[in-house]
């Protein structure tokens, strides 16, 4: 797998980025994660399936650059490579954003794997960007995925709803109708941490939420200041200066291409200077 | 305040204002036609490719179009791949 020397270049690879509830982080992470990937020399493609609700296009920075989309390509209205947006940062990146109007049932199964089949000849990764919810889109987003990042906040109804997500990938996939097949090969990844509030009982911890779901765990990322920021100037976190945020995603990107990374608590606060002497580093 | 020439704000443009610029862009081409990207863009760029047909060859993706929305003007740039003589002639 990590091997960069096969002569045959590897068939893309898809990976969804989903989590059935909004706001835990998925556009984040799909960004960050693509960023990552690219920024390692991986041809990566990263594609928003929220039609109606863009919003990847922002979080990239490439929102005034969009002239075709996604839907377009479908349509046929458009090539590929024309709605093919490519990264002014990082060349091997590139972004499909979707489409801002149209309806949701644009998004055919047929026109989406024919998409996806054209991207994996050229792309090593090829991250899908789920809407929230387990509608169309989020359907469309899983079902030709190979592998899974489960956007994950150590909180009730973000749980509740990721092991739902985790059912429909193990049953509604391609790959959980084909019989023989793989099935999707599922991570969760924890973002929105907060170590301060985990001490004091508030939050559930990390054990606590993979006893739950009951899936590895691909990161921890940190709640962090550095992704406001990031979002607000339109640059994937991991390309945003140094910030615990980036530390914890470049940490879960080298683990999906199957890297060992030790598994690493990022605390936004560092501890200060008394409690090091005092030997009381968290 | 800016007495001794010196503000008690930060001279760096935060990335709060980014973001707000960065709306107020986005969602004035938003209002004004529902998209970003206007929807007659595929037609154009057929109707371009048929123009061009008329005196050259063409494939159908050997026309790109890109936009770029600023704040005062946006732009639109076609570029059109010819194929290069010597291929024709050969």
């Amino acid at each position: 797998m990590t091997t960069q020397l096969t002569e045959e270049p590897p068939k893309g690879k898809v990976i969804v980025i989903t989590s059935g509830k909004g706001g835990v982080g998925k556009t984040t992470s799909a960004a960050a994660i693509s960023a990552g990937l690219a920024k390692r020399g991986h041809k990566t493609v990263v594609i928003d399936f929220d039609v109606g609700l863009r919003n990847l296009d922002m979080t990239m920075g490439c929102e005034r650059r969009v002239v075709f989309d996604f839907i377009n390509v479908i349509q046929g209205d458009a090539r590929l490579k024309q709605a093919l947006i490519r990264d002014k940062r990082i060349d091997t990146l590139s972004i499909l954003p979707t489409s801002q109007t149209r309806d949701k049932d644009a998004l055919t199964k047929e026109g989406v794997e024919k998409v996806l089949d054209e991207l994996k000849t050229e792309f090593d990764y090829i991250i899908c960007d789920s809407p929230a919810g387990i509608e169309r889109g989020a359907q469309m987003a899983m079902y030709f995925a190979d592998e899974a990042v489960v956007v994950t906040n150590p909180e009730v109804s973000s749980v509740r709803d990721s092991d739902r997500v985790l059912g429909l990938l193990s049953s509604q996939t391609r790959r959980a109708e084909t019989e023989g097949a793989d099935p999707i090969k599922a991570q969760v990844l924890l973002t929105r941490h907060d170590s301060a509030r985990i001490d004091t009982g508030e939050m559930m911890t990390v054990e606590d939420v993979l006893e739950i779901l009951a899936v590895p765990l691909l990161g921890i990322v940190p709640e962090s200041k550095a992704v406001l920021r990031a979002s607000n100037v339109g640059t994937p976190v991991i390309l945003d200066g140094p910030s615990n945020a980036a530390a914890a995603y470049e940490d879960a990107v080298a683990r999906l291409i199957g890297e060992e990374v030790e598994m690493r608590v990022l605390a936004e606060r560092r501890p200060n200077l008394f409690h090091r002497l005092l030997g009381r580093t968290a | 305040m800016s007495f001794f020439g010196f503000s008690l704000k930060s001279r760096r443009p935060s990335s709060a204002q980014t973001a707000k610029d960065r709306l107020q862009v986005l969602l004035a081409h938003e209002r004004r036609g529902g998209s970003p990207s206007p929807d007659y863009l595929p037609q154009l760029q057929s109707d371009i490719i048929a123009v061009i047909r008329k005196y050259v060859t063409v494939e159908d993706d050997g026309v790109d179009i890109r936009m770029e929305n600023g704040q005062e003007v946006s732009s639109l740039e076609i570029n059109i791949e010819l194929p290069s003589r010597t291929t024709a002639a050969g």
